[in-house]
């Protein structure tokens, strides 16, 4: 199939590429520029393990047409910590253990990073709300929540053992 | 630096310790199947029926052949020729089962060809262009009817689709020649005060780890030899099986899980995609990939629990209960898979609950239908009998007007009764069941709750409160209870650098194993944690093993480790004596350093004396040089952990919307290594327990299609769903292991199904509802406060 070359200013850097009109980006990030950190859960939207930031949005990359991103400004999970120095929310995942299998944990971070990017103060109903986009089947979620309260630097309003 | 001056190391067993998987989880840089590329790697689509259940008349692939990119095209026929079907790990007779449908298809989703294409996206639009005809044949949905054989048979020479025709069990119930003496039963049932009779389901779910399944198989045709990299939660017995349908020995065969993106029991069973794969690797020479899709995961791979019984109960006005029985109906699908009909029975085994009750009498049937075919998932067969069971004691407590929490706490097994045989043949290894009753119900403020909820009802509010109690049997387990082996296999080895470096064939999937392990290990060696390193999932790197299923990897795979651990220990300590001039019993392990007691400044360091162990000059007598050895280990019994969930919930009077307000857990799993992960364990339980109660059910039409088959349709709880978790542990540890670890990786999923069904069922008490079947859906509530039928 005939290739189409698109620019995208990805974690920072200008990237070129060929990809297929019909690749998503999904496919494009994870195989032709090997950033695997993305990844798929359900390929329809359904579940944000592909979340990506776009232009300063979030969206689900794998709803996403590669073709769409030319010119784009687009965020993966390998951009969101600066050099060695974890994002804030990558040290709370970390301190409170909020992931098990790990799959779902880079949408998750993406996801979280967009919502405190606008809303720094977020209460834990909106974290909630917000994070719905989002599934996990091994955390239940309540650490997630926690790690983005503590990133938040809030007192936590959950109960506690 | 002098031992003086060395940093006191902390302690690690019990404490919250970071898990050492999370940095590369956390930044994208984990390694999971999807991730892997080899160079020439080809891709596999496979072509899956649209049709229940049919006759496969001819299937045309002429088209999906001749596109370029298409490397071969298989036919079920074709594969059948280099691959036989496939083996299962129960006694029962089954059917033939063919990686790819040879004649027949059984459930919708069922592979009926298989396409090798350059990319994915070409294979996929190959199998698209195969054209199927398949002859339709009734199908077979409902398993009360396929047991009279209405209205087809899945299989021939299963007469009435019965894969298990009838399995007695319990009292009256001769084990050794399933003779049955009803006399106990029938006198219990017939003095009883009270009797209870209710039809129950507990429903069909779709496991749903959030990564698909997925495998890449390379045969070397210059080696002989295939590596294969497999979602699973048990790379050595892929590596067994995939030996045995390959003929070719155990030598010439690798498995690898990499990073595998949870499992909860759907990926203990070895799939016909694996075998195709590794088959097509071999014919091609050349790697090949799978990567599941969603779609593919609702329909392909085993789904859970599908057992409904007719529960009777007996009891007195005083709240004893006199006997219980329960016929067992599970649908288990179209075939038998690894586990598929052991499931069941282990509902059978636990049906006694925490309960002494002096009559307890199960009977199972399991029945083929044309549906993907079920196996494991998270709990496997307890948590259905746990619901079953609980059901039955809120029902009588409601019938009697008793707390639940009394109804119980009468009929608990006394905790000075252990070890404990079951009317089913189980035998408890420990237990308090009144310590963490009393404890779930201070912290959930019982008393208070209660006050609360008739408040909230004299408001016209709709809220009820739910409790369950429960025990699980875990840490499987001696050989006999697992065709596996019931084994773990553990090494240990301290490199010439003073590190250590453990194997374990407990090969996790999300339980964070590297970071228990390695605590276990540092303090056992008197270590830096950060010294140890475990490594897992790979069969040319970890000798033996089993896997990570039925909560055994602390109880079984930790056990092993110590032992391993144990036996290095004892040679370092001789070669730390040879260096010391001292006797090996005068040496302590702390600190990272080896000395004499009493006098740590004139130790040495582990990478002096491992240093001195693999160049020993001269070799201390009666001692081969170097530092490793390994261990096998198996339990004499199970474990038997228990617990307690509280729930309460609201259902909004226009809607039927339920909602949870409050969940408390209570959970007894013995001795806790890592409290931060075994929080998380139970979480995530309590999330899967309460989706089975609230929002999850597979669905098939009358036509047997899938009608669930996506995420749009098919509901897991989401952030928003959930209220936070209360939690809190008793410890009563196990006799059956040194640590006294029972294991806790399904317990979450026990008592909060039961919990939040009978909270329902009281919030709805005051419209006369006795029960209500699982997932409570809003406009089935809704019905139910009209007077209407659920």
């Amino acid at each position: 199939m005939r290739r189409t070359h698109i620019q995208v200013r990805l974690n920072g850097e200008d990237t070129d590429l060929l990809c297929e009109p019909r690749q998503t980006l999904l496919e494009v990030l994870r195989d032709e520029l090997r950033l695997t950190g993305t990844k798929e859960g359900c390929g329809n939207g359904n579940c944000g393990a592909c979340n990506v930031m776009f232009n300063g949005r979030l969206v689900n990359s794998c709803c996403v047409l590669a073709p769409e991103a030319d010119g784009a400004e687009v965020t993966t999970i390998e951009g969101v910590a600066e050099g060695d120095h974890l994002h804030p929310l990558q040290q709370s995942f970390l301190e409170e253990a909020a992931l098990q299998c790990g799959i779902c944990t880079p949408g998750f971070i993406v996801a979280a990073k967009a919502l405190l990017d606008d809303e720094p103060d977020a209460d834990a109903d909106r974290i909630r709300h917000w994070l719905a986009g989002n599934l996990c089947r091994c955390t239940g979620y309540d650490k997630i929540v926690k790690a983005v309260q503590a990133a938040q630097g809030q007192s936590q309003e959950a109960p506690t053992r | 630096m002098t031992a003086a001056e060395r940093p006191i190391l902390p302690k690690l067993v019990g404490e919250r310790i970071k898990r050492r998987e999370d940095p590369r989880l956390i930044t994208g840089h984990a390694t999971y199947v999807d991730d892997l590329k080899l160079p020439g790697l080809l891709h596999l689509a496979f072509k899956r029926s649209d049709s229940a259940h049919g006759v496969i008349k001819n299937i045309d692939t002429s088209a999906a052949e001749q596109m370029p990119g298409v490397e071969l095209v298989m036919t079920g026929k074709q594969l059948a020729e280099i691959l036989g079907p496939m083996p299962i790990g129960t006694p029962f007779p089954s059917p033939d089962h063919y990686a790819i449908a040879t004649d027949r298809v059984r459930y919708v989703g069922e592979p009926v060809a298989v396409v090798v294409a350059a990319d994915r996206y070409l294979a996929r639009d190959a199998a698209d262009a195969i054209e199927v005809d398949i002859e339709e044949l009734p199908a077979v949905v409902d398993p009360e009817k396929a047991m009279q054989g209405e209205p087809a048979a899945v299989h021939e020479g299963f007469e009435n689709n019965l894969a298990v025709p009838y399995v007695p069990g319990g009292t009256g119930v001769d084990p050794a020649t399933m003779e049955v003496d009803n006399s106990a039963l029938d006198k219990a049932f017939a003095e009883a005060d009270v009797n209870i009779s209710q039809r129950m389901t507990n429903q069909r779910l779709a496991p749903n780890a959030m990564e698909p399944r997925g495998v890449v198989a390379h045969w070397e045709p210059g080696k002989e030899q295939i590596t294969i990299w497999s979602g699973t939660q048990n790379p050595h017995i892929l590596k067994t099986m995939i030996a045995a349908q390959l003929g070719v020995g155990q030598h010439q065969v690798r498995a690898i899980a990499p990073e595998v993106g949870g499992g909860f029991g759907c990926k203990i069973n070895i799939y016909g995609e694996e075998y195709t794969a590794a088959a097509i690797s071999r014919k091609l020479g050349a790697p090949v990939k799978w990567i599941e899709d969603r779609s593919e995961a609702f329909m392909a791979t085993t789904h859970g629990r599908d057992i409904l019984a007719y529960v009777d109960l007996a009891a007195k006005r005083d709240g004893t209960v006199t006997a219980l029985k329960l016929r067992l109906i599970a649908d288990v699908g179209a075939y038998n898979m690894l586990l598929t009909a052991a499931v069941p029975t282990l509902t059978m085994l636990m049906l006694n609950g925490t309960y002494d009750i002096p009559v307890v009498r199960a009977e199972l049937t399991e029945v083929f239908t044309n549906k993907t075919p079920t196996d494991a998932y998270r709990g496997a067969g307890r948590p259905e009998a746990t619901y079953f069971v609980e059901r039955a004691f809120d029902m009588l407590a409601h019938e009697l007007g008793m707390d639940p929490a009394d109804v119980r706490r009468k009929n608990f097994i006394k905790k000075d009764a252990f070890p404990y045989t079951t009317q089913m043949g189980a035998i408890y290894d420990s237990g308090d069941y009144e310590t963490a009753l009393d404890r779930a119900l201070q912290n959930a403020g019982w008393e208070q709750l209660k006050q609360e909820r008739d408040q909230a009802r004299a408001e016209g509010r709709i809220v009820g409160l739910g409790l369950a109690y429960y025990v699980e049997v875990c840490g499987l387990g001696p050989s006999a209870s697992l065709p596996t082996g019931g084994w773990e296999h553990a090494g240990v080895t301290i490199e010439r650098d003073g590190r250590i470096t453990a194997t374990t064939g407990s090969s996790p999937h999300g339980q964070g194993n590297e970071t228990t392990f390695a605590q276990m290990l540092a303090e056992q060696f008197g270590v830096a944690f950060d010294d140890v390193t475990i490594l897992h999932g790979d069969t040319g790197v970890v000798k033996q093993g089993i896997g990570t299923f039925g909560s055994r990897s602390q109880a079984v795979g930790g056990t092993v480790l110590m032992n391993a651990g144990e036996k290095v220990k004892k040679k370092m300590a001789k070669f730390a004596a040879a260096m010391l001039d001292a006797n090996e019993d005068d040496l302590v392990f702390e600190n990272g350093m080896i000395s004499v007691k009493g006098s740590p400044g004139s130790g040495k360091t582990f990478a002096e004396v491992a240093s001195f162990a693999y160049v020993p000059v001269p070799l201390p007598p009666g001692v081969e040089p170097g530092l490793s050895d390994e261990a096998f280990w198996e339990p004499e019994n199970n474990t038997y952990p228990f617990g307690c969930h509280i729930v309460m919930m609201e259902i909004d009077r226009e809607t039927g919307e339920p909602r949870l307000t409050k969940v408390v857990a209570v959970d007894d799993a013995g001795t806790i290594i890592n409290p931060m992960i075994v929080d998380g364990q139970i979480h995530g339980g309590l999330a899967q327990g309460i989706g089975q109660a609230m929002i999850e059910e597979v669905v098939y039409d009358e036509d047997g299609q899938l009608v669930t088959g996506s995420f749009m349709d098919y509901a897991i709880p989401r952030a928003d769903d959930l209220p936070w978790f209360e939690m809190d542990n008793t410890v009563t540890t196990t006799p059956v292991n040194p640590m006294g670890a029972k294991g806790v990786g399904e317990a979450g999923t026990l008592g909060s199904t039961p919990a939040v069904v009978n909270a329902a069922v009281d919030a709805l008490s005051p419209f006369g509802v006795k029960h209500v079947d699982m997932m409570l859906r809003p406009e089935k509530l809704w019905r139910l406060m009209q007077g209407g039928g659920a």
